[in-house]
């Protein structure tokens, strides 16, 4: 019996360092710590660019620790807790514009990032980072909706109004996440996206209680197989995203309800004030915007780069995509979440948690 | 002498729980009765809380429904495991406790494939004309999804109740006249109770606190206790209202657990029958 | 009766086994596609194999289960037989102490054991990543203690004494005793508690995600946060090759515990 166990611990052991050994190389090296969300850079699938390895090796003497995070909020909970210590995160905009409020973030030296030069004009200054002190915007996407021309009307996509409709009950699909959803209710209200006006809050909550009944569910990640399968017809989600799924099922199309208005986001890279190697940690955010590498990265990512130079090195289809990178006139009244004070996230959560229950 | 020696070696495991279990939960409790903006002494998260109140009774309702089914499901299981040769039993056994070494998540998200409208069961209702069938986002799904979850949680601790039932119990019931039915109800069922008990508890706990399942194969209503405090910490960011949520959940299973412990009095000083 | 029995039992599992199949399925499928078959490939298990990121958290996933649970079944074999010699007032409260992991929700005890480790590590030890491998370790072991203790009281519960006062009187000292009785009678228990540990901390994602750091991520974890793509087809090869893997590693431990009790009713038989 003792040799049974002590065979199965062997076996396991032995097993699990085997797999662990690809990845051992412990010399004095700077260990660079990146925290990115998951499945959010070019891994070298399908011949497609190892981002990371590529980095590695132009700088040898730096070794890249890669970790994943699921949310903004738990990178933000995890980090603010004072857990863990890291030199480079990439928060969407309105966490880092919560971030630099709470003195998280180091000013850049920008001397250290010269590929910052290529990012177009329109990506610097944004409101979430105003002077441009903190961040340098990573990808950047907007929200449309997402139908099935199969089976939805051309004549009922005029604008944001389609994921009401009754004609489609049931094969509707919603963000969970409260900050999307509301802004999916503002612009079809006509209300600011990043208004504090409680009274506005509570009209676009029960706007979206009105919207139940008609939805299928309240989802994130899902929207891929449930929009492929044609399990659900009409979506809001991610430009980027949906090339990708169109890949899959050529009768899905897109939508900007450009009159009404939509969400554009901007994912950036930033260092937090805990990080131990600055200067590495501003290679490689250099790293990432030189044009070559934010292509061939974004090729694989399928989201929008804000360097304009990198797009000839990308598959020149995606780089000419209006989805991808819609004209002017298609983001005239597009706007970007900014931050909003803690007090009315979190009444706009309760009131989300009230539509979900009610 | 020896008895003492024997006293102490239970000293650091004392230890080790009250310095990994309640201290933490002590800081939840702080946590639960801060405000989130300020920090200071508040009694809002609990104030709150009253708005969940709807979410926990359908927890609690999905839950003893599906240790329920579990049961039902479970027992003739581990009655037939219990009855078969040794060597079947092992492997059995282990063919049991497989699924639950096996990711939570990808298992779930299988079932999606599994139960959509345009999934494969759907897919094959289709070939004899039938459907499609509304299978996912259904209360049913959940329960589905828990019971497929936990369902060796129930059997486990059955079998290792049954397995011990003495034999010649059930030929002296026999011999004194009673049929099948009656040996089982009045011989192998009672004898099975503490082991019923403490399937019950296995599936009620961890399907009371469960998040993912709800999100994934239930509707727009369905939306669970675990679902709220997960949301709490990774989205909503009051993790103060979460720890609040926590504690009332803890209370709540604590007793539950004490009810049906009181039903089953007498098995204490065995601490629970697991396997 | 019996018929109906075996084939219900039949029934449920298949019902155990079919979210399996699907995915062991999946990993073949040339598509991405959970309920859609568009032809049979090998790439996955190629895809899978070019990704050494991936191959190494399944690594730490491992190491850490085997790490936990074994530290967790010494330690809860020696607390039980601890436990078993309090009085039965003390014994209660230490089973309560045990309860409180079992019943607590995962995400309470993650949430509130990262808040002391990051309590301890960075205001009372000063230290800038208080989150590692080792408090994700401490996290493992606290809740498999639980179930070693739950599988090993009982056996304790049913040991004959008479047995272990006879190994006394045949000249053994206490320790003697245990290691060449006690633990003999209670070793089922002792099994069957370190392969529930072991199945409670390879699934664990929960509890991990919170105290673990950036030297040391579990898979479970990852797999969590593949929030902004849906997950890749590789995950079902790795999902196959676990699944297997495990398979064996039971079947192996059943043939070895077989034969080792073969021969002891043979050496009885003699």
């Amino acid at each position: 019996m003792k040799k049974v166990l002590a065979f199965v611990l062997a076996a396991a052991l032995l097993l699990g360092c085997a797999a662990m050994l690809s990845g051992c190389a412990g010399e004095e090296k700077t260990t660079l710590y990146v925290y990115n969300w998951g499945q959010y850079i070019s891994e070298g699938e399908d011949d497609s660019l190892d981002v990371i390895a590529a980095f590695e090796e132009k700088y040898p003497n730096i070794q890249v620790k890669y970790s994943t995070f699921d949310s903004n909020e738990s990178m933000y909970s995890k980090l603010s807790s004072g857990g863990i210590t890291v030199d480079v995160i990439f928060p969407s905009d309105y966490m880092v514009a919560r971030m630099i409020q709470e003195n998280m973030l180091q000013e850049l030296n920008f001397d250290n990032i010269p590929n910052f030069q290529g990012v177009d004009s329109s990506f610097k200054n944004m409101d979430f980072d105003p002077e441009n002190q903190y961040s340098v915007p990573y990808t950047w996407g907007t929200v449309g909706i997402i139908y099935n021309s199969k089976y939805v009307d051309e004549a009922d996509v005029t604008g944001w109004e389609l994921l009401w409709n009754e004609k489609y009950q049931d094969k509707i699909l919603m963000f969970d996440n409260s900050r999307d959803a509301f802004g999916i209710a503002q612009y079809l209200l006509g209300i600011d996206v990043n208004t504090t006006d409680l009274a506005q809050l509570q009209a676009c909550a029960d706007k979206l209680a009105q919207q139940k009944p008609v939805l299928q569910a309240y989802v994130m990640d899902q929207v891929f197989a449930s929009m492929e399968n044609e399990e659900a017809y009409i979506a809001p989600y991610y430009a980027g995203d949906y090339l990708m799924m169109a890949d899959s099922n050529p009768d899905l199309k897109f939508f900007f309800p450009q009159d009404q208005g939509f969400n554009v986001f901007v994912d950036a890279m930033c260092i937090p004030t805990c990080a131990q190697e600055k200067e590495a940690a501003e290679l490689f955010i250099n790293f990432l915007c030189d044009p070559e590498i934010s292509g061939r990265n974004m090729d694989y990512l399928g989201y929008s780069t804000p360097i304009s130079a990198a797009k000839e090195f990308m598959d020149p289809e995606l780089a000419a995509n209006e989805y991808a990178y819609p004209s002017e006139e298609t983001l005239k009244n597009a706007s970007s979440f900014a931050y909003l004070p803690e007090e009315v996230s979190r009444q706009m959560e309760s009131l989300f948690m009230q539509v979900r229950n009610g | 002498m020896r008895k003492n020696n024997s006293v102490l070696l239970s000293t650091p495991y004392i230890v080790w729980m009250v310095v990994f279990t309640l201290i933490p939960l002590g800081v939840v409790g702080y946590y639960a009765l801060t405000d989130p903006a300020t920090g200071e002494f508040s009694l809002r998260n609990l104030r709150e809380l009253g708005m969940y109140l709807p979410v926990l009774w359908q927890s609690v309702a999905y839950s003893l429904v599906s240790a329920f089914i579990c049961l039902l499901l479970g027992y003739p299981v581990a009655y037939y495991i219990a009855h078969t040769s040794e060597v079947a039993q092992k492997f059995l056994y282990m063919l049991v406790m497989l699924p639950m070494c096996m990711s939570f998540l990808l298992r779930t998200l299988a079932w999606v494939g599994l139960l959509q409208d345009t999934g494969l069961i759907n897919q094959l209702l289709g070939l004899v004309g039938i459907g499609p069938l509304r299978l996912i986002r259904t209360p049913g799904a959940v329960v589905l999804g828990m019971v497929y979850n936990y369902l060796p949680y129930m059997i486990l601790p059955l079998y290792s109740t049954i397995v011990k039932i003495d034999g010649r119990l059930i030929e002296a019931a026999e011999d004194l006249g009673c049929n099948g039915l009656q040996v089982f109800s009045r011989v192998v069922l009672p004898l099975s109770a503490p082991g019923i008990l403490s399937g019950i508890t296995m599936v009620f706990v961890p399907a009371v606190s469960t998040f993912y399942i709800s999100q994934k194969l239930g509707g727009t209503d369905t939306i669970l206790i675990g679902d709220v405090i997960e949301r709490q910490f990774k989205q909503g960011n009051n993790p103060n209202l979460g720890a609040a949520l926590s504690l009332v959940l803890m209370l709540l299973v604590f007793v539950c657990t004490g009810i049906m412990n009181r039903f089953g009095e007498g098995g204490d000083s065995k601490g629970g029958v697991i396997v | 009766m019996k018929k109906a029995n075996r084939i219900l039992t039949a029934l449920i599992f298949v019902f155990l086994y079919i979210p399996m199949a699907v995915l062991i399925i999946a990993s073949f499928n040339t598509g991405k596609n959970l309920s859609h078959f568009d032809g049979f490939t090998l790439r996955q298990y190629v895809r899978l194999f070019q990704d050494d990121s991936l191959l190494r958290l399944l690594g730490n996933s491992l190491v850490l289960s085997v790490l936990a649970s074994f530290i967790a079944t010494v330690f809860g074999t020696v607390a039980s037989v601890g436990i078993h010699s309090l009085n039965p007032r003390m014994r209660k409260l230490a089973m309560t102490l045990t309860d409180i992991p079992m019943t607590n929700p995962d995400i309470v005890t993650g949430i509130s054991l990262s808040l002391l480790f990051v309590f301890v590590g960075s205001k009372m030890l000063g230290r800038r990543d208080s989150l590692t491998f080792w408090t994700l370790l401490i996290a493992h072991i606290t809740f498999n203690l639980p179930y070693v203790i739950l599988n090993v009281m009982p056996k304790l519960a049913q040991q004959d004494a008479a047995l272990r006062d006879a190994a006394m009187d045949l000249g053994c000292t206490p320790l003697q005793s245990f290691f060449k009785v006690t633990l003999y009678e209670i070793m089922p228990g002792i099994v069957s508690g370190a392969i529930m540990a072991f199945t409670m901390s390879l699934d664990d994602f929960v509890i991990s995600y919170f105290v673990s750091g950036m030297d040391f991520v579990p898979l479970p974890v990852e797999i969590y946060s593949y929030t902004k793509k849906p997950i890749a087809p590789k995950v079902y090869a790795m999902f196959t090759l676990l699944f297997l893997l495990i398979f064996l590693l039971m079947v192996t431990m059943n043939l070895m515990q077989l034969r080792s009790e073969r021969k002891k009713v043979k050496g009885r038989a003699l």
